[in-house]
């Protein structure tokens, strides 16, 4: 989009300048006099008239003045600071079962291994263990999972009941999820998540040809065709949050036509996402990608500024960004929450740090039978911040991604604290794009 | 200005002041799961004076 933007990565301040501005930032460093110097004037001077040099500093030194510009890192003390939390959050796999053969699936054939469904008792174990570990908390969020948590939609409704049920003894309020291939939706089934769930996650990946590729049925035949008509009956008969949510792999790296094709279906909250697998995989995101997965993202950035000025209403998750009013300085130390006010529970009750951890027995942190949730983990994933990932503490991204995914971190490089880079470059561009439609959009 | 325009001003360090309450979203519960982008999550906080203002 040809802007040149200039982000002050501790203020969160975020800048469009000139050509003689960004040339001139490459030749000064804090702490900036009052005027420029004469050196700097002298190597630029081929390059730009000394009146636009002395106009494009005095701009950047105000900036410079109001800790606009080169701002200092205060937030280290606060990470230092940080103590583990109370639970606020539960993801349930409440079915480690699926309809689908996802060659993609991270959970196997969404089974985890162990093909089990859980029980009302053990969902209800789950909100008391979770209504126990959330001291001070208010809000708390349940997220139904698996699998494909449809198939056992009688515990999703008993969990929902019971907890609703101790709102007002508690004071805790539930936000309830819920992530669905949509197979088994039905009439009322899906009158019960329009009524009961604050935001649906629908899995699609796309274009029909894309998506059955990969998201075939247990026969192999493709889903895309039973899924699709089900998908457009509960979001047009919601007044809620979804979001269609797709996976792009090797397989389509001109991912943009899969979220254009979402939104012509009739879907306009949209979020494709990189696929996670082990590079060995026929269809993994390796380095070889990366170029190709970048133009594509920036492709996809052009599409919307078009659509958006056309009087569209396609919005891409990954391209949400409201630079003034997003979560504080604190939530962005660390991020995802995974292993501290975050948990996964499986069918028999068993804690995990997050839904992709699962199924790693060395990292189980409890149980919702006994109550029991392992402080040493959770002071462990506590400490999980932007200061304590050494690659992270320079990166100008660190308060956007907060230092990543930890399980996609673990699974790529062994260590909750090491990034997986390729990861971080993805998203490094999307926010590159997303700023950048931001400032298109509002015609800067 | 003519070299600079300001999309956004410098709103991380007055966020730290008053932030930290844990009121917001889990920021894997969206629509990720797989990925992590938490600068598109909202500030409950926020919301709840916003909502406020305008009742």
């Amino acid at each position: 989009m040809g802007k040149s933007v200039v982000l002050d990565v501790n203020s969160g301040a975020v800048h469009l300048v000139s050509e003689v501005a960004y040339v001139l930032l490459d030749h000064i460093s804090p702490p900036l006099t009052e005027n420029l110097s004469q050196t700097v004037l002298e190597q630029l001077a081929g390059k730009f008239a000394p009146e636009e040099l002395a106009q494009a500093y005095a701009e950047l030194y105000k900036l410079y003045n109001g800790d606009e510009l080169y701002s200092g890192d205060g937030y280290d003390l606060f990470a230092d600071k940080l103590v583990p939390s109370p639970v606020k959050a539960l993801c349930l796999n409440v079915a480690h079962q699926c309809n689908l053969r996802c060659a993609y699936c991270f959970a196997g054939d969404g089974d985890y291994g162990d093909s089990s469904l859980m029980d009302a008792q053990t969902g209800k174990k789950a909100i008391d263990y979770l209504i126990a570990h959330s001291h001070g908390r208010e809000s708390l969020e349940v997220d139904f999972f698996g699998g494909e948590p449809l198939l056992a939609i009688e515990t999703v409704k008993s969990v929902v009941d019971y907890a609703r049920g101790l709102e007002n003894e508690t004071g805790k309020r539930f936000r309830f999820t819920i992530t669905t291939n949509g197979l088994a939706l039905n009439d009322e089934i899906t009158d019960y998540i329009n009524q009961e769930m604050s935001n649906v996650v629908l899995s699609l990946d796309g274009r029909k040809e894309v998506n059955d590729r990969v998201r075939r049925r247990v026969d192999g035949s493709g889903s895309f065709e039973s899924i699709l008509p089900k998908f457009r009956k509960l979001v047009g008969e919601r007044d809620g949050e979804y979001y269609l949510r797709g996976t792009f792999t090797r397989h389509n790296l001109d991912f943009a036509q899969d979220v254009f094709e979402l939104y012509r279906l009739g879907f306009d909250q949209v979020s494709i996402e990189p696929v996670v697998a082990a590079p060995k995989q026929p269809y993994a995101l390796t380095e070889r990608e990366l170029p190709e997965v970048f133009a594509e993202y920036e492709h996809l950035a052009e599409l919307m500024l078009k659509d958006s000025r056309e009087g569209g209403t396609l919005n891409f998750f990954h391209y949400m960004l409201d630079l003034a009013q997003g979560p504080c300085a604190i939530k962005r130390l660390r991020g995802c929450g995974s292993g501290n006010e975050y948990l996964a529970v499986t069918p028999e009750g068993d804690v995990y740090p997050c839904h992709q951890f699962v199924g790693m027995p060395e990292w189980k942190m409890g149980s919702v039978y006994d109550g029991s949730l392992d402080a040493e983990k959770k002071a462990r994933f506590a400490a999980c911040t932007v200061y304590h990932k050494p690659e992270c503490r320079d990166c100008w991204a660190k308060y956007y991604c907060s230092g990543g995914c930890n399980a996609n971190n673990y699974s790529y490089r062994g260590d909750i604290l090491s990034p997986h880079i390729i990861s971080c470059d993805m998203e490094k561009k999307r926010l590159e794009c997303a700023i950048a439609l931001k400032a298109a959009q509002l015609d800067l | 200005m003519k070299h600079v325009k300001t999309l956004a001003g410098a709103t991380l360090k007055q966020s730290a002041e008053q932030g930290g309450c844990g009121n917001c979203q889990a920021s894997c519960q969206s629509a990720c799961k797989t990925s992590s982008t938490v600068a598109n999550q909202r500030c409950e906080r926020k919301t709840e004076s916003k909502d406020t203002k305008s009742a």
